[in-house]
């Protein structure tokens, strides 16, 4: 009997290659495990049949591109869309033998901190049914932490990895921009979107990062990793430099339980030898969210033009072209791709381009220059990720704004083009509280190291207290 | 020094109900009444909220477009096989032979 909620993918790659258990009855437990469970949790938008075989199951963003299997990137606009093509991340897991278990919910085009803006219906948290998972991967990291997969592919604009991982006790990594191929991904904002691992052990995420890395042909905006990928074996953090920003004990927002996780987490990389000191992050803390929340939406405006009811999705019938276009994409896009594409469309419109877009472009600039000098003194930046534990459903989705702070710490370092790792670093309120650590540009490594370290001196139990 | 390009109202109402349709338009989305009514509000807030990039005089600083320093890609052009042609047709809503159907960029009652 395969313990889904437990098995970690390299316990199940052990299995498999000691014969002890095959690729299809993997397969075939995560599949019995959601029958079972994801009425309740909703990660899966739906489940797929096991095609590879040699490697271990996976769980993938429906963001994801896979030929043959319905994509939808949670909207309706894109129901009943079947790719004729793999995304390069999904013809990199099959090659490694890895089956599919299914595709899993996302926020309506990745845009959204609880799965809420799916248009099939909010995932829910493992922890807590009544909870959201976070967003926009909660599909994801809801099924690995619900033992419905072993390990999972989410994408990250603004922390759509990291911050679900958070909410429901994963390790998740949003890798450096560049390193991971966006080719087959339904964009959103290129300059920002990453795809990336989510998993319970910070091996099994560094396992999954070294399958789907490195350049890609067909995306050239990849890059080669300068250094292999190595899965960290280390328990010190002798002479590791890690930097808290000042600002964070001034966030307004952070819950005293958050708060609290977050010193223990520090005091904990102490006792392991690391050095701990102030850095100054003032204008990411700051302008973070202003200059974020300009670049996605307009980025996205132009992305999500592409939807015209010509070449794919369900297309609303009407006289003209134009009408058709118009009346297909009002039908079709649910309310926050519609804010996003409104506000990114206004910042690049003719009289506030300067004023929004290109402003904020010039704020990013200031934002790499002011992580590059924290990350000149120290190797690694650690905040919470998230500033609160995960919310009851329903409490955010009506005040965008209040949706949009969910990202505060996780969007500056994103804008920043670094790799950012959320471990879990205890619990508040019976609920999974998550550190993040940012490491420099192709500064995976250090973060697998330390996160790794970390992970077995903290020693957080990854399954929901419920569920055990 | 605190610049500010961006005109404020002052009342907190960054976006009128003209805009958002003009907007609208130029995004091509057929808003309802009740969604234009909706989106000008919630517009205007989060427009309120991002204003504070005009906060920072900048005009010294290059922006960003992209985190990484590529410039560019070159590769060979070398001719592949493209995606059979039923399958890039696969999704289209409305096929006719080889091509995307889609309605008229006119209407019948409109003359050219």
């Amino acid at each position: 009997m395969i313990d889904t909620l437990r098995l970690t993918a390299e316990e199940g790659l052990g299995l498999i290659e000691s014969r002890q258990v095959s690729s299809a009855e993997l397969h075939a437990a995560y599949v019995a495990a959601a029958a079972e469970r994801d009425e309740e949790i909703h990660a899966y938008l739906r489940l797929c049949e096991a095609t590879e075989t040699g490697g271990v199951p996976i769980a993938l963003k429906d963001v994801i591109s896979t030929r043959g299997i319905e994509t939808t990137a949670g909207s309706k606009i894109l129901a009943g869309y079947v790719p004729v093509f793999d995304s390069t991340v999904a013809a990199r897991c099959k090659a490694a033998g890895m089956p599919i278990i299914g595709k899993t919910n996302t926020d309506e085009f990745a845009m959204g901190s609880s799965t809420e803006n799916s248009a099939y219906g909010p995932s829910r948290n493992p922890w807590d049914p009544t909870r959201v998972p976070g967003g926009s991967g909660g599909g994801t990291a809801a099924a690995v932490s619900g033992g419905l997969a072993p390990w999972g592919l989410g994408s990250d604009t603004g922390g759509s990895i990291k911050q679900p991982s958070a909410l429901c006790g994963n390790v998740g990594l949003r890798p450096t921009y560049g390193t991971v191929s966006r080719f087959g991904i339904v964009a959103f904002a290129s300059s920002l979107d990453q795809i990336g691992p989510v998993a319970k052990t910070v091996r099994d995420v560094a396992l999954l990062y070294s399958i789907i890395a490195g350049r890609d042909v067909n995306d050239s905006t990849t890059v080669e990793l300068p250094e292999a990928v190595e899965l960290p074996t280390n328990e010190s953090l002798a002479g590791v430099r890690i930097g808290i920003p000042k600002q964070v004990w001034d966030l307004a927002g952070i819950e005293p339980g958050v708060r609290a996780s977050f010193e223990g987490a520090v005091e904990t990389a102490r006792a392991l030898g690391a050095e701990i000191g102030d850095c100054d992050l003032p204008l990411s803390f700051d302008y973070g969210m202003a200059c974020y929340y300009l670049i996605a939406p307009a980025e996205a405006s132009s992305n999500l033009a592409r939807y015209d009811g010509v070449r794919y999705g369900p297309r609303v019938d009407a006289p003209t072209y134009r009408e058709m276009v118009e009346q297909t994409r009002d039908a079709g896009f649910g309310d926050e791709p519609k804010r996003r594409i409104m506000l990114g469309t206004y910042a690049l419109s003719a009289g506030y381009y300067d004023a929004y877009y290109g402003q904020a472009q010039r704020v990013r600039t200031l934002l790499i220059r002011e992580h590059r000098a924290a990350l000149e003194q120290f190797d690694l930046i650690a905040t919470p990720t998230s500033p609160t534990v995960a919310f009851p459903i329903g409490e955010r989705a009506a005040d965008p704004l209040a949706m949009y702070a969910c990202d505060v710490m996780t969007i500056p370092s994103c804008l920043a083009g670094l790799p950012g790792l959320n471990i879990p670093s205890g619990r508040s309120e019976g609920l999974p509280v998550g550190l993040q650590l940012i490491g420099s540009q192709f500064g995976e490594n250090a973060l697998f190291r330390a996160g790794h370290a970390l992970e077995r001196a903290i020693g957080f139990d990854t399954v929901p207290e419920r569920l055990r | 020094m605190v610049v500010s390009t961006i005109e404020s109202e002052g009342s907190g109402m960054a976006i009128d109900r003209e805009t958002v349709l003009h907007v609208a338009r130029l995004a091509r989305l057929d808003l309802t009444e009740s969604e234009a009514d909706r989106l000008t509000l919630e517009l205007g807030a989060i427009l309120d909220a991002v204003s504070k990039v005009a906060e920072l005089d900048l005009a010294d600083v290059p922006p960003t477009s992209h985190p990484l320093d590529l410039v560019n890609i070159w590769a060979d052009d070398e001719p592949r096989p493209s995606l059979p042609l039923d399958d890039v047709l696969a999704n289209a809503p409305a096929r006719e032979g080889n091509l995307f159907r889609v309605p008229p960029s006119h209407g019948a009652e409109v003359s050219a």
